[in-house]
């Protein structure tokens, strides 16, 4: 049922999205913001129809989500409260944005990243621009940031009433943070404090957990244009090192993979990464077979396609990254682009 | 019925005048009774059970006891210092077959067995048991420091108190087991020591190293109890048992024939009773097994013929008595030699009325099934057990899986007590009273899972696997034959373990098998290759990431080329291939 729910907040959140991509678009195509002969850039409301669909059909058919959905795992509401927020924040309504993310901070910690990007959209959406010195900005700024954390407080006070004791707070937050059930899952972090030296295991929890929150404000300030790709970039890197991760989270990312499906042209190592995902994919329940119970492999050889996995994940993202900023370029600056002596021109990343 | 009645004139003494009064008119303060009891155990082996007990007329906990003369100071001061009220530490090598062997007269699980009854004047316990298990740990030689939180729980009903109790708060019991203890001859010389004849003289003559550890079962324990000092219970004396059973087997002492004797068991005989002792005692059992003539011939004949109920069955035993100055007539030392005197038949194996077994099943390491089958063989009484489980964190129990199935159909215990476990802090504790129905098997099963630990959590042999400690069963067994109350300074030792409550049941207490469990392990060769290989993928991210987030497109300028490319191009030109 979460799942359908997903499905379908994902399908309207896009559905406008694409609305305001071509209003968008429109806009700074009228002002001539873009060179002359970028019009095979431009997305049409032809091949943008089938989007949202494909959105949601991406999420429901894919293996992930349904084998999370066969194992009964809680992700599914994860997912569909992410699914709520990002559907609210398109829509534009702040209070039941913050309410969706208070909702999902307050059942795993790491989509608190995700406050900046809806902040940037919400701003974009009121026209308000993002200079620091505005008075406008930092009025809206704070009243979404008392938005959520006021309905945050009602949540963590709605539980202490319920439980009557503020026990809940380490074993759920604390439990998340400091990683003290090493089960091994699709993730990085369990191998790594299994064989970590004592002395050093609380140095390496903060730099892991830290490493979580902080691509926020770079990247931040690098596609503050452009905030939903923003939020596609965060949620994939929380799916990536948050410490429990399943692979429903990774459905979740993935679902938004046809939004982009425009920069297919300038990805670099799709098929390979591909094949990566493909390959680990299905090679997970066979070593772990062997590991547990033929007991003829080593807990190394988990390890190993867990490493390959993730390292996809990350090429997949960096790779999307790429495409995406590339386009940019070429949509303001030209698709031929020549030297100075007129042949043709490459472009590297400097 | 006693017990209440002692417990509440228990109180009265806190107000009256000090004992000295009452043992003036005494001779002794502490006494000491030996006793060896032979028990031949229908397989043909053969159970000897050392008992040692001292018992102090004095008030441990209050008065400043200085002078020590047959209890041990050490543990006098232990009780005394940390407010213990009662003190039970086994250290045991082997498994008691209960199936074969018959119900033991005291049974402990293999391993260390420590529970502790404290004063309700200790404010704190887990400070107090801490501090317990290491000075036992030190008397004792054994690992009883590896006992902290994750191995100690706190029994709501299985451990009662044996001896005089105030009320019992079960949150004054702490109970601990270490299942891989191994106990060997550095563990017995602490306990010789502590008798007050030492190993010179009296029964524990016998107790060598090289022949006892050379049995199928090896329990040394010591139990401190506080007492009624007479029938009327009006002031308190402390106990000190020492028992050591030991089980000698025929195939292991390399005997193809079934004959006992002291010497073939012990390699020593006895030779005089320790003279500290007021009562030293052989007995061996010559019950006849099913009414007919005795299986057994024991020589030299025995001066008298002891008979008792014990344990719900009608038994006879031979008794020599090692103060009595014709023992010693004959020969300057007794030999006490057993001989079979027909065939044992395998099939009139009498099985107990009460025993049980217990084992993991499933396959892999990530799930399995710890299932425990309890037996009641008596023909026609049904009688409640409690069973107490402890199994440690890393093996997490589902207790929706547990399921209690009787004949067939399930049967639901009427007081369960259910402590989940804390990760690397506390064990699960699973306590049960379960019915059990006359002539019935009853079987446990619970289903867990198994976590994979930190490196250095591992034992230094991982794949040998975890010890999961015995569980514990307590019942009132009904016997068959009514029982008479025992005066405990009148009868045999051996019959005065457990109070008994009334006559128609007797106390047991029947230990399962300990487990062996395996878990996941980490490769432990790795640490350094895992911390290099996981920041390198953190890396990877990290690097992609700055790149494209701190540098910007720009168009490529014409570069003249570095030097292996002009080299190439130098070539090409000879070539006469255009150049890069």
């Amino acid at each position: 049922i979460t799942d359908v729910l997903t499905a379908v907040a994902l399908y309207l959140a896009i559905q406008d999205f694409n609305k305001v991509v071509f209003k968008k678009q429109k806009f700074l195509i009228e002002l001539d913001k873009y060179a002359p002969d970028v019009a095979e850039l431009i997305q049409t409301p032809m091949e943008m129809h089938y989007i949202p669909l494909k959105v949601a059909l991406f999420y429901l058919l894919n293996p992930y989500t349904v084998m999370s959905c066969v194992a009964k795992s809680t992700c599914a509401i994860n997912n569909t409260v992410i699914a709520f927020f990002i559907l609210a924040t398109i829509k534009g309504s702040a209070f039941l944005s913050a309410v969706f993310l208070a909702l999902a901070t307050y059942q795993s910690l790491y989509p608190l990243t995700l406050f900046a990007p809806a902040l940037l959209y919400l701003l974009q959406r009121e026209f308000i621009p993002v200079k620091l010195k505005s008075k406008s900005f930092w009025l809206y700024t704070m009243q979404y940031t008392a938005l959520y954390l006021c309905s945050l407080v009602v949540i963590i006070c709605l539980s202490f009433f319920l439980l009557n004791s503020w026990d809940f707070i380490p074993s759920v937050y604390g439990f998340i943070l400091s990683v003290p059930d090493l089960t091994p899952n699709i993730g990085l972090f369990w191998y790594f404090f299994a064989e970590m030296f004592e002395h050093f295991s609380l140095f390496f929890i903060c730099v892991f957990q830290i490493n979580v929150f902080f691509y926020t404000i770079p990247l931040a300030i690098k596609l503050k244009e452009h905030p939903v790709f923003f939020m596609f970039v965060q949620i994939a890197i929380i799916s990536i090192f948050k410490s429990y991760p399943t692979v429903g989270d990774i459905a979740l990312y993935m679902a938004f993979l046809p939004v982009w499906s425009h920069l297919y042209r300038f990805l670099r190592n799709i098929f390979i990464l591909s094949c990566v995902l493909v390959v680990c994919s299905l090679l997970f329940p066979v070593l772990w077979h062997l590991w547990i119970y033929a007991g003829s492999a080593n807990s190394n050889f988990y390890y190993a396609i867990t490493l390959a996995f993730n390292i996809g994940q990350i090429l997949l993202i960096s790779d999307y990254f790429y495409a995406f900023l590339r386009r940019e370029y070429y949509l303001t600056h030209g698709l031929h682009l020549t030297r100075q002596d007129g042949t043709e021109a490459m472009l590297v990343l400097k | 019925g006693t017990m209440a009645a002692a417990a509440l004139l228990f109180l009265l003494l806190v107000a009256a005048a000090g004992p000295g009064r009452a043992g003036a008119g005494r001779a002794r303060r502490d006494a000491l009774r030996e006793e060896l009891l032979l028990s031949p155990l229908p397989a043909g082996d053969v159970a000897a059970t050392f008992q040692f007990r001292t018992r102090w007329d004095a008030d441990l906990p209050r008065g400043a006891v200085s002078h020590y003369r047959l209890f041990p100071k050490a543990l006098g001061r232990l009780v005394a210092a940390l407010g213990v009220q009662e003190l039970h530490l086994a250290l045991t090598q082997g498994f008691w077959r209960t199936r074969t062997w018959g119900q033991p007269p005291l049974q402990a699980p293999a391993g260390a067995e420590l529970w502790v009854w404290f004063q309700p004047t200790v404010m704190d316990v887990d400070k107090a048991w801490k501090e317990l298990s290491n000075i036992l740990s030190g008397i004792f030689c054994a690992s009883l420091n590896f006992i902290d939180s994750t191995n100690t729980v706190t029994p709501t009903a299985s451990f009662k108190p044996l001896g005089l109790a105030n009320g019992t708060d079960h949150h004054l019991l702490r109970y601990a087991v270490l299942p891989r203890e191994v106990v060997c001859t550095e563990n017995l010389t602490p306990w010789k020591k502590l008798l007050p004849c030492g190993s010179k003289a009296g029964l524990a003559v016998l107790l060598k190293a090289e022949r006892l550890f050379h049995s199928s079962y090896h329990s040394q324990a010591v139990h401190i109890r506080p007492i009624c000092r007479d029938a009327s219970c009006l002031a308190v004396s402390w106990e000190l048992r020492q028992t050591l059973t030991v089980v000698f087997d025929t195939f292991s002492s390399g005997q193809g024939k079934k004959d006992w004797s002291l010497f073939k068991m012990f390699s020593r005989t006895l030779t005089d009773a320790c003279p500290l002792a007021s009562q030293s005692k052989v007995y061996v059992d010559i019950s006849p097994k099913n009414k007919e003539k005795e299986l057994l011939e024991v020589t030299p004949a025995p001066a008298s013929v002891y008979e008792a109920i014990v344990q719900g069955d009608k038994r006879t035993y031979a008794v020599y008595d090692l103060l009595s100055p014709s023992l010693f007539n004959t020969s300057r030392s007794l030999n006490v030699q057993l001989k079979w005197k027909r065939p044992q038949d395998s099939s009139e194996l009498p099985t107990p009325v009460l025993h049980a077994q217990r084992y993991v099943s499933g396959y892999g390491l990530q799930t399995g099934e710890i299932s425990t089958l309890i037996y009641n063989t008596h023909p026609y009484r049904a009688f409640p057990v409690i069973l107490l489980e402890t199994v440690p964190w890393y093996l997490r129990l589902y207790v929706h899986t547990l399921t209690i199935i009787t004949k067939g159909k399930e049967n639901k215990p009427s007081y369960i007590h259910y402590q989940p476990a804390q990760d690397r802090r506390r064990p699960h504790l699973l306590e049960m009273l379960i019915q059990l129905p006359a002539n019935s098997v009853t079987k446990i099963t619970i289903q867990f899972e198994r976590a994979l630990l930190k490196w250095t959590e591992y034992t230094p042999d991982p794949n040998h696997g975890f010890y999961v400690s015995s569980s514990v069963l307590s019942a009132l067994v009904p016997s068959i034959i009514a029982m008479k109350d025992v005066d405990v300074e009148q009868s045999p030792l051996f019959t005065s373990l457990f109070p008994s409550s009334d006559g128609s049941s007797y106390f047991v207490r029947l230990y399962t098998e300990p487990l062996l469990v395996n878990l996941p392990t980490p490769d432990f060769s790795m640490p350094y290759n895992v911390i290099c290989l996981t920041c390198t993928v953190v890396a990877v991210c990290y690097g992609s990431f700055y790149n494209l987030l701190t540098r910007t497109f720009h168009v490529e300028e014409p570069s003249r080329g570095g030097l292996a490319k002009r080299l190439a191009n130098i070539i090409r030109k000879f070539r006469g291939v255009p150049p890069l």
